[in-house]
Order: C-alpha cells, then structure tokens, then sequence
C-alpha cells in the first residue's frame, strides 16, 4: 500500500503537493477577484495532476499517469478556461457580496482545517494508520471539502459555487489518489467526464439565470421560499 | 441480461428517433410508446427473477428483487407521466422543437433512473444518480420561467454539494477495506459487505453518515431538502411526478444498500437509529409546511417528503415488516404522488394559479378529475381503504417489536397534524367560500389528463384493500438480498 511503503523523498514530495494544494485553497478564500479564483483553481488542479504523477511513479501504479494526464487536461485547463469564458460573458470579475471579509474568512479556513485535522487524527487512531501522510492526506480531503463548503455558503455569485464545488471535488480526488490509488480505473475516468458535464450544465443555467432571472447572485434569487 | 438491455434500449432507441429529423414524427407518441414498453420489461423483469441476488456482466451488474422493485416503480411512473404529458404538454404551449426536447429530456431522465438500480459498483450508482441530477435539472427548467429557472439552479447545486459528501463516503468505505483486501480490490456491494466486520465500527459509521447525508440530500430528507419543495413545485406536473415517485426511490435505494453493508457489524444499530432520527426530522418539517402551505404543488413537495421520511424510517425499524412496509410504500407512494401531481397540474392549468386559495368548487368545476384528486388526497394522508394505509400499518407494526418504540409517537402525532393540515386544504378547496366570479375555470380536460389519475387511484384501491401473499414473500426475499 502506497501510504505505508512510500520512501521518504516520496513522503516528502507528497506532502508537499497537498500542502501547496491547501494553501492554493486558501488563496480562493483570500481574494475576491474571480479571475484569482479561477487561476488558484486551476494551480491546485495542476498540483494534485502532478501529485498523481508522483504516486504513479513511486507507488507503481502504472493508469495514474494517464489519470494525472486527464486531471491536468480537464480539470487544470479546460475546466478553468470555461469558467474564465463563462465569468467573462456574464462580465462578472468581482464577488461583491462577500458576507466574510477576506482576512475573517481565511481565518475560518484556518480553523476549519484544525477541525478537519482533529477528525482525521481520530479516524487514523481507530483504524491504527499513524501514517504521516496518510493523516495529511485526510486532513487535505476534509480540509478542502470544507473550505470548498465555506466558498459556496460565504459567496453569492453562481460561478463562485461552481467553483466552491470543483474544490470539493479537487479534495476528494487529492484524497483518493493517495489513499486509495487503486481505485478502479474506470470509476477514476469516469467521475472526470462526469465532473466536466456537470460544468457545462451548471454554465448553461447560469447563463440562463441571467436571461429569465436577470441575475446570477443568490441574494436576488428569492422568490421561492416556504 | 437480455431484458436489462432491452430495458435500457427503449428510451434509448426513442431519444434517438426523437433527434431532429425530416420526417414530422408525433415524439409524445414515441415516448409513451418507450414508457409502455420500459413498464412491460420491468413487469417481466420483476416476475422472472426467481433469485435474490445475481451479477452479470464480470461482476458489473446486480440484479436484485430490491433493484427489480425500484425499477418497476420507476416505470410505472414513467408510463403514468408519459400518458399525462401527451395530454398536459401543449397546455405549456413550447414550440415543436422544444417540445422534442422535452421527451428525449424526459426519455434520458428515466433512462438514467432504469439504469441506477443495476450497478453493482457503488461508484457507478453514484455516477447514474448524477446523471439523473444533471438531465432532470434541465426538466425542472424547460418553461424557462425565472422561478422555474431559479428552481432547477437550486437543486442543481444544493444535489451536487450534497451528492460530493456520498462520494466521500464512498471513497471512505473502499479505504476501509483496503486494509484487509489488498491496495486493490473489486468495488461491489458485496466485497464492501464481507469486509465491513474487519472495519472498525466508528469508521463504518462516519462513512455511512456521510452517504446517508449525501444521498439522502437527492431523497429529499431534512434537513438537506431545501431543493425539493422549488424543483418539484417549478417542473412540469409530469416531470413533478417523475422527481418525486420515481427519483426520490432510486436516490433511496443507494441509501440502503450502504445500511445493508453495515449489516451484521456493531456500527448497523446506531446507523438504524441515524435513519430513524433522520426520518423523524424530515417527517415533522413536512408537517410543519404541509398546515402553513399556500401553494398547491408545493403541498404535493412536502407531502413526498412526508413519504420518504416514512420509508426511510421503515427501513431504519428494519426486521421483515419494516423492510416489506417500506417497500410497500415506496410504490404505493410513486402511484399515489403521480395522481397527486397531475391532479395539481390540472387545476394549475383549469384555475390558471398555483395558489391554493384561488382553487374553489373543483367538485363543481372538474367532476371527474375532482373525484379522482379528492380520493387521492385520503389516500395520501394513509388512510383506509388504500395503499399507504396497509404500508404505514405494516412499518407501525415494525416500530412495535422494534428497539426503538419511543419513535412510533413521534411519528403517529406528526402523521395525525399532516392528515389534518392536508386535507383542510383539500377542504377549502372543495368546500370553501364561493369562488370569484373571474376565477372560474375555462379550461376543458380531457382523458389524457384524467385517466392517469384514474388508474393510480384504481391500483391504489386495489393495493389498499388486498396485499397479495405472492407481493409479501417478493419482499421477504428482497429484504433478505439485501
């Protein structure tokens, strides 16, 4: 198993990624431009292509490679070139309706990333895992999937859930490359294409949000309730 | 095998005819055509399979009586809906080309919803409940009304966040095993299954909470329902129908194969009760919205969330009656909410506002469809002489014998504050004041509008009054295959 016969320079290496990936996070929660958003997005994607490459290579799990090929294809640049064209045609470049000022939401993050470590050291206990990175890789997964939670609630703006979606994904595939990098292939290939539909889908409704709803901020669109 | 691929053909096949062609083909045709053929596979289907559980195709799929079961409900709806709609969808007055995409839409959804029970690989059945997500999004949206639009944004995102967190917990149970099968191993129901008692129970437990929530985030369950009401409000009343007697089960079915995972290990009893509690949530919030309700179709909304919560709570007594009255009630839940929609649809249209204040006199107004609507609404609420009333009785009986009594009252007093806040309405409704004078309905209804109705309430009946043996034991050997 990768996470406890991993070398040290491996360990390393690894680590590492899944730190910049974090940190990556926290430069979305950090700023209010889109353009910002989109671009740490797509970093955090190409970090997590070339962490796949890593576990391919040091974990011998040969269709990693291809995986990391696909990540770094769809979810590091086609993806993030449909946000860009999707933020541009709605002539959106700014959040304007943060509820969290950037410094108390990177505050937030920060706390929530304790959180998700404290779980994630509970959880390596009980299933006897005192693997290092094994632990960095869980509080990697939950720490994104809440931050990526903390993205959609904090921010108004349809592409700014979009995106607070695409880095809840991000999480779990940055999880499940190291902790289960034998995942089976074809559920791997398919939860891309998958992510890359529901894109395209979420583009077309916020394009029609803004055709027969006249905005795409979730503080305007109020009508159903009860 | 060869009847799984012609169920999947069908809708397939009909999507395909209806693509842009010159030849000027009647696509309402098609698809009711498609719904008539799905139904009788799945009728066969359902018959045929003697066994309780077998896999085909290298171990990728499962055929099951409780697949078979959530298939046939899916297309009973689907023939209901696609009946309704040959009669509903030019009342939405969509031009021809919109109209074409509506049923190939319509075709895909139930496509997506036939193909979900048979995966044995709990990622697959994450990714075909996805897909479902995706296609009825653009359902929920096709009058492209800003409420309508509004609506299907909503389910879209608040299904997708929830839909990540069943990934991860599915991520989390693969991990589990990898432990004590190899870095690489078969993802299926049943190797989750044999290595479930090697896991630690709290692990199992957090993995199965979060599939809970996730799924249970596309079955509608409090407090992760907020999509719900707006989507199945703002649809169609046949894509209504779909959403709520068709999805709702599907996303179910996921929900308890994960607690049948847990079954035999020390994490299955607080995941039992984690359904309970769950279900009792969502059961008092829809009492709770169903007294103060001002719109018809979102009545109906919270109505399913009433029901799901029953059948998840039924799942959660477990024991041969909870899994048999669950199961009873999911179909008899799909038939029933079918009537229920297409009942709203056409007083929607017949009184042209989706307010329950402005519907009066529809006994007076719309005879037939009136009678048919009005028994719906005693039906719904579970009581006699239909369905739901022989389901909830047998899920009653389970909460007895079962360890967790105390939510049998929980459950009786919200259900009696749901029969009087429900059928108050159906009162005003029928009863109440003198309608204005410019609110009086035009509209004339025709079969295609009613008979669906008729036939639910029809089976309803005849389900109500006699539960076959050959019905019970299906479901004594679905429980066991589960």
């Amino acid at each position: 198993m990768f996470i406890i016969h991993a070398s040290s320079i491996a360990a390393s290496i690894v680590t590492t990624l899944i730190a910049i990936a974090l940190v990556l996070s926290f430069a979305m929660l950090g700023s209010h431009w889109l353009k910002n958003h989109i671009l740490a997005f797509a970093g955090e994607s190409w970090v997590i292509a070339i962490l796949s490459g890593a576990v391919a290579y040091y974990g011998n799990y040969k269709e990693l490679y291809l995986i990391a090929i696909l990540t770094a294809l769809f979810r590091g640049t086609i993806l993030p070139l449909l946000l860009m064209r999707l933020a541009r045609r709605l002539d959106i470049e700014r959040e304007f309706t943060p509820l969290f000022r950037p410094a108390s939401g990177m505050v937030v993050g920060g706390l929530l990333i304790v959180v998700a470590f404290a779980v994630s050291n509970s959880l390596g206990t009980k299933l006897g895992v005192t693997n290092k990175i094994a632990l960095v890789a869980l509080t990697a997964m939950f720490g994104l999937k809440l931050i990526g939670f903390l993205l959609m609630i904090v921010r108004s703006e349809a592409i700014s859930h979009i995106l607070g979606l695409l880095v809840i994904e991000n999480g779990i595939f940055l999880g499940s490359q190291i902790l289960v990098p034998g995942l089976p292939f074809l559920l791997e290939l398919v939860i891309l294409f998958d992510l890359l539909i529901i894109v395209m889908t979420f583009g077309l409704l916020v394009r029609y949000l803004k055709t027969h709803a006249g905005t795409t901020s979730s503080q305007q669109l109020q009508k159903l309730v009860g | 095998m060869t009847l799984i691929l012609i169920l999947w053909l069908i809708p397939a096949i009909a999507i395909v005819i209806n693509l842009p062609s010159p030849w000027k083909l009647r696509s309402d045709y098609i698809n009711l055509a498609a719904a008539l053929g799905v139904f009788a596979c799945s009728l066969i289907l359902l018959i045929s399979t003697s066994n309780e559980q077998s896999n085909l195709l290298h171990g990728y799929l499962i055929i099951s009586s409780f697949g078979n079961w959530v298939t046939f409900c899916v297309s009973t709806v689907y023939l209901l809906a696609s009946i309704y709609s040959v009669g509903y969808i030019p009342l939405l007055k969509l031009s021809p080309s919109h109209t074409r995409r509506f049923y190939m839409l319509m075709e895909g959804f139930a496509l997506s919803m036939l193909v979900a029970p048979f995966m044995n690989n709990p990622g697959l059945y994450w990714i075909a409940i996805d897909l479902t997500t995706i296609i009825s999004a653009f359902l929920v949206g096709i009058e492209r009304e800003p409420e309508s639009i509004e609506a299907a944004w909503k389910y879209l995102i608040v299904v997708s966040a929830g839909l990540s967190l069943s990934l991860l917990g599915i991520v989390l149970f693969y991990w589990g095993g990898t432990f004590h099968l190899g870095p690489v191993y078969q993802m299926t129901w049943s190797s989750l299954h044999q290595v479930a008692n090697r896991i630690p129970p709290s692990f199992l437990l957090l993995a199965f909470l979060l599939v809970l929530i996730g799924f249970g985030t596309k079955a509608g369950l409090a407090p992760m329902h907020t999509w719900l009401p707006d989507a199945h409000s703002e649809g169609p009343a046949p894509v209504s129908a779909m959403l709520s007697g068709a999805l709702l089960n599907t996303a179910l079915l996921g929900i308890v194969r994960f607690l049948a995972i847990l079954n035999g290990t020390k994490a299955s009893g607080p995941a039992h009760l984690a359904m309970i509690v769950i279900g009792i949530f969502s059961l008092i919030i829809a009492a709770l919205f169903i007294v103060r309700q001002r719109g018809i179709k979102r009545l109906m909304a919270y109505s399913s969330i009433e029901h799901i919560a029953i059948i998840t709570i039924g799942f959660g007594f477990g024991g041969t009656l909870g899994i048999a009255g669950a199961l009873y009630q999911m179909f008899n839940h799909s038939i029933n909410k079918s009537l229920m929609f297409f009942g709203a649809g056409n007083m929607m249209r017949g009184y042209a506002s989706k307010e329950i204040g402005s519907i009066r006199r529809v006994l007076s107004s719309y005879p037939a469809t009136g009678a048919a609507w009005l028994l719906g609404a005693i039906a719904i609420t579970g009581a006699p002489p239909f369905g739901l009333f022989q389901s909830e009785m047998s899920i009653f009986r389970a909460g007895i014998i079962s360890s967790n009594t105390w939510a049998l009252w929980i459950v009786v007093i919200a259900l009696i504050v749901i029969f009087i806040g429900f059928l108050n309405h159906f009162r005003s409704m029928y009863f109440g004041y003198e309608p204005n004078p410019d609110t009086v309905p035009t509209l004339k209804m025709n079969a295609w509008l009613v008979s669906p109705m008729w036939l639910a309430l029809i089976a309803l009946f005849v389900f109500g009054i006699w539960w076959p043996t050959g019905l019970m034991q299906f479901f004594i050997r679905a429980g066991r295959g589960l």
